[in-house]
């Protein structure tokens, strides 16, 4: 258990330290655009994960808080306000989405998602008078919470892994909480949770409330971020590359979604500066990990280290027995 | 009145089009519980191989309808591989199939990308239909004609194939019920592979003779497959009715959504699917799946 704690006081530290010893503000915000998608796709972890319930519409849920954050500011509202606002707007859009679709569960729920998904995406693609269709939205200025600029990469670097924690801390309350374990009850045996008395349709619809906010969290740090906002934000496959996130690092676990934002922005920011077929890669990357880690990187990965050591331990205790029964 | 009858004709291209698409798609994810988001880079990468086919490759230029097939047994031998090698391993693990799915699909987009580059690509329309048909006053392109009399061909094809053979029979049998039909001795895996190839093989045969339509450019995967999604919800999955009857509406409201309220566009195609989706989950012609 120390072991653990040790590792998480090193990662903290380095966290914090980021941009002392990366080198450049470009890596500088390649590590902010992980950790917001890691708010995100913890998000979304929330529901795909702990929930059983894959969303293919998250998306939608992101892009139309970004718009929200993006259209109040252009009505010359200010920043708090705009940010309560799209808070508001994505968490009652979540309520909306999770009225619908739990209705269903499994494949029918990736559907009735995905359909929800696609409309915002159309409308804001189409209603080019609200939404400016394909120029999309830009954001003039970033915020200044208690008198400090945003504006630098490291100032909003440090926002963002404030948030970032609290939102980590957030989901790891969620999940030792009575509503996290009933949430993972209703993924496993929803018929016997019924049966026990539990309410396996408000439980679920409190986790995508939950995970409404998260995601409307990540979209608002996304959007003051690039400071522009557009159709393409909502497409299927921004709802897929989340999941991709979520699936890849290893769903319903709290590191795994984390480990995928870092993958998949790493990819596509980083590695696409040198790699021209990376969307190839990316899709390679994904059918390896399903192929031979099907339950993701950071489940994987502990299991095979736990192999490893088990096979050590073995081989350790088999090695005194032959002494003793030399002589 | 032309306007009406121009928009009418294309809708009843675009739904013969889309039904070729989403046979296929419906018969994956009726028999297979597949979410098969490959199939809008099947029907991209039919069109793109049909189409370098037509063009000529190594200075042989082949003949569209030879084109066509070519691409198709193609993209058939693919899609039979890709389900023998990757989905095979993951049964019943939908996020699992998703991811794969989603990867093949990024794959395929990115490959086209760097095969044929980032211009659209022309089809050249057959000679023999280049012309126009005219019946009194009104006059109809041939060539839509075609996919038309194509469309209601394959669909009586495969109502043929479903319901009057031994493999149809198999195939019904294995979407109602998977478990007993391998009890009876049916070897379900083997229809798997059948199945996909086959919906593989439609869904590029449908790329390529759009074609001269739609022409052929990056992105035609993500605009097919909503589109695809869109019918087999709203006609019911496994079922060739629905998908008959589903491509049909939508390509209706997908022309006539574009033509008379382009800022609601997808917002009218989609609703209608949200609505079955809530009032009638397995569409309208499907039945329950257990």
């Amino acid at each position: 258990m120390s072991g653990r704690y040790t590792a998480l006081l090193i990662a903290l530290l380095l966290l914090i330290t980021l941009p002392y010893w990366m080198t450049g503000v470009y890596y500088v915000n390649v590590a902010s655009q992980i950790l917001f998608y890691a708010i995100f796709a913890l998000g979304l972890n929330v529901l795909a994960g702990y929930g059983g319930l894959v969303s293919l519409g998250h998306a939608g849920l992101f892009g139309v808080t970004a718009y929200a954050t993006g259209y109040m500011l252009q009505l010359g509202f200010s920043h708090t306000t705009a940010i309560i606002f799209a808070l508001v707007t994505g968490v009652a859009a979540m309520a909306v989405y999770a009225a619908l679709s739990l209705r269903s569960t499994g494949i029918g729920f990736i559907m009735i998602t995905l359909a929800l998904g696609e409309i915002l995406w159309g409308l804001a693609y189409r209603w080019i008078s609200l939404t400016g269709g394909d120029n999309g939205l830009s954001l003039k200025t970033r915020p200044e919470p208690l008198g400090f600029s945003l504006a630098n990469a490291d100032t909003f670097y440090y926002a963002t892994l404030i948030v970032f924690l609290l939102s980590l801390a957030a989901m790891m309350v969620f999940v030792r909480s009575p509503l996290g374990a009933a949430l993972m009850g209703t993924r496993d045996e929803p018929r016997r949770m019924n049966a026990l008395g539990y309410h396996v349709w408000a439980i679920r619809f409190y986790a995508c409330l939950f995970s409404g906010l998260l995601t409307a969290i990540s979209a608002i740090l996304f959007v003051y971020y690039t400071q522009f906002i557009s159709p393409q934000t909502l497409a299927l496959t921004a709802s897929a590359e989340v999941l991709l996130m979520v699936i890849s690092g290893g769903a319903g676990t709290l590191l795994g979604p984390i480990v995928g934002a870092a993958l998949v922005v790493v990819v596509k920011t980083v590695v696409s500066g040198f790699i021209e077929r990376w969307n190839f890669l990316l899709g390679a990357i994904f059918v390896a990990i399903v192929i031979l880690m099907p339950e993701g990187l950071v489940p994987g990965s502990v299991r095979l280290w736990r192999l490893a050591r088990r096979q050590r331990e073995r081989r350790a205790a088999r090695m005194p027995a032959k002494v003793e029964a030399k002589p | 009145m032309t306007f009406w009858l121009v928009l009418t004709v294309n809708s009843v291209t675009f739904g013969g089009l889309l039904f070729l698409l989403s046979a296929g798609f419906s018969l994956i994810f009726g028999l297979m519980r597949i979410p098969n988001l490959t199939h809008g880079s099947l029907f991209m990468l039919g069109a793109y191989i049909g189409a370098t086919f037509a063009i000529g490759v190594l200075g042989v230029k082949f003949n569209f309808w030879i084109a066509a097939l070519l691409a198709t047994v193609t993209v058939a031998m693919l899609g039979a591989l890709a389900e023998r090698l990757l989905l095979r391993r993951l049964p019943g693990d939908q996020m699992a199939q998703v991811l794969v799915t989603l990867g093949l699909s990024f794959m395929a987009a990115d490959f086209c990308l760097m095969v044929w580059g980032g211009d659209p690509l022309s089809v050249a329309t057959p000679a023999e239909l280049a012309g126009f048909a005219r019946l009194g006053v009104l006059v109809f392109p041939n060539y839509r004609l075609a996919i038309i009399i194509i469309a209601v061909l394959v669909a009586i094809g495969l109502w043929l194939l479903l319901e009057r053979t031994r493999l149809g029979a198999m195939i019904r049998a294995g979407v109602d019920d998977p478990d007993m039909a391998r009890v009876v001795g049916i070897r379900v895996s083997q229809l798997f592979t059948i199945v996909f190839a086959l919906g593989a093989g439609l869904a590029a045969f449908a790329g390529i003779i759009g074609g001269p339509i739609l022409s052929v450019y990056p992105g035609l995967d993500q605009d097919m497959l909503p589109l695809a999604l869109v019918v087999v919800i709203l006609g019911g999955t496994g079922s060739l009715l629905g998908s008959f009857v589903g491509s049909i509406v939508v390509g209706f409201i997908y022309n006539f959504g574009q033509a008379l309220l382009p800022e609601l566009a997808y917002f009218v195609l989609f609703f209608p699917m949200l609505l079955v989706l809530l009032l009638r989950p397995q569409g309208l012609f499907g039945r329950q799946l257990p």
